[in-house]
């Protein structure tokens, strides 16, 4: 029998890994449920309060200047990516190691589905970017192909700033 | 200036390789470069090994009966046993056959990471991360007294986070519809799954949380009594209409965002 061991949580608040409170299978309650869970998920957290309380105090990551401007901006490209839809490579504007905003640089090009596929992913991964930047994730379950052609990127750019 | 503490880190890679971006993070400077390419040569083979979009695979020329079973290796024989008792322990929803064309990959990218794993524990890793296109796999602790935070991908809304584990030691692996819409195939059916839009499973070894993840998806209602009865294992699952469900042993929710 074995039970999964889990890190020790702390008990700072900020920390949020589940909201909802509904059981599955009751098709009544579901459309409140689904409102429910979604205006008090986890990326509420990161931007409810906008200090540092959002972890504990040895407050270790040291990737992130939060609430700090310090340092030029300065631009990093991401490598160059193919995904099934075409190559894809992302700029990611940085200060203090804070991510600022993320850009495409080249889109998968070719027939309209691509295109399209392209111009539903930017602005989402830009603001997934900025969210898991917030939220201090060291990584992401879920991603799709297109999407893992910008998070890798994206990660590359957050290596080549040595955060 | 910062009191906290600055981790001199390993290294950090990314590799394209079976189908995926796999990133190894190593957070134990102690681990080198060639502990890495160690790493990369292992995904490697188990990619010609195992793909079935490269033709000369194994598993390809296994799947068009070239070769028997008999002639292949003793790790191609252990993956297709552990893929062949997966079917059973879901009841079918998990299927090596599904499609009528041998694809193991359900099960193969995760039991590739955990060997990937094991090669950097071997090495003396105290702390990496691996994450294989959302499948992630971690060990040890990032700094000192943090976990590792994994981010769950919400699927109506990819660019959101609906969910965070926090762990030490942990194999997580979302199943999900996001952006490619449903690919996931009810092999009871033939068809595409569509009650759940995302399924995530928690537990002390990718290869299975990988498999079953994938099956839960294809289970679609049925997913959460069956979850509910994995023993060792924990699962957090979205339905299409956005209702949340998890196992009794998902980490205790915690509200903080306050309501208006």
């Amino acid at each position: 029998m074995r039970r999964i061991l889990y890190a020790a949580l702390s008990t700072v608040a900020g920390l949020v890994l589940l909201v909802g409170v509904k059981t599955y299978g009751s098709p009544s309650a579901h459309s409140s449920t689904a409102g429910t869970a979604r205006d008090t998920g986890a990326t509420g957290t990161g931007r409810a309060d906008g200090s540092s309380g959002t972890h504990n105090s040895s407050g270790s990551d040291g990737t992130t200047a939060k609430g700090k401007a310090s340092g030029t901006p300065r631009t990093v490209a991401g490598q160059t990516v193919d995904t099934p839809y075409g190559p894809v490579q992302v700029e990611v504007r940085l200060s203090a190691a804070k991510i600022l905003d993320v850009n495409a640089l080249r889109l998968p090009d070719g027939n309209q589905r691509d295109i399209e596929i392209a111009r539903y992913a930017i602005p989402q991964l830009r603001q997934e970017a900025l969210d898991a930047q917030s939220a201090q994730i060291d990584t992401v379950s879920g991603a799709t192909y297109t999407s893992e052609g910008y998070i890798r990127s994206l990660q590359s750019a957050l290596d080549q700033s040595g955060g | 200036m910062a009191a906290a503490p600055t981790l001199t880190r390993g290294p950090k890679h990314v590799e394209h390789v079976m189908g995926t971006a796999v990133s190894i993070d190593v957070r134990d400077p102690a681990i080198g470069p060639e502990t890495v390419k160690a790493v990369t040569a292992w995904l490697h083979h188990v990619d010609a090994t195992f793909s079935t979009y490269q033709a000369d695979s194994t598993i390809s020329r296994l799947g068009r009966g070239e070769i028997q079973l008999a002639d292949c290796s003793q790790t191609v024989r252990w993956v297709l046993d552990r893929s062949a008792a997966l079917t059973r322990l879901t009841n079918g929803y998990f299927d090596a056959y599904h499609s009528r064309q041998l694809d193991p990959s359900g099960h193969v990218k995760g039991w590739a990471i955990d060997q990937a794993h094991h090669i950097l524990c071997a090495a003396g890793s105290s702390s990496h991360c691996l994450n294989a296109g959302g499948d992630v796999r971690t060990h040890g602790l990032p700094s000192p007294g943090q976990p590792w935070r994994i981010g769950i991908v919400d699927p109506q809304d990819p660019s959101e986070l609906t969910a965070i584990v926090q762990a030490s030691d942990i194999a997580v692996a979302t199943s999900g519809t996001a952006e490619r819409g449903p690919h996931v195939i009810n092999p009871l059916t033939g068809r595409p799954a569509s009650d759940l839009a995302s399924v995530t499973v928690a537990g002390d070894n990718l290869a299975d949380v990988d498999a079953y993840a994938t099956a839960a998806m294809a289970m679609g209602n049925a997913a959460p009594a069956w979850l509910t009865g994995l023993e060792g294992f924990e699962a957090f699952v979205i339905a299409t209409d956005g209702a949340r469900w998890w196992t009794d042993g998902w980490a205790t929710p915690e509200l903080h965002a306050s309501h208006p």
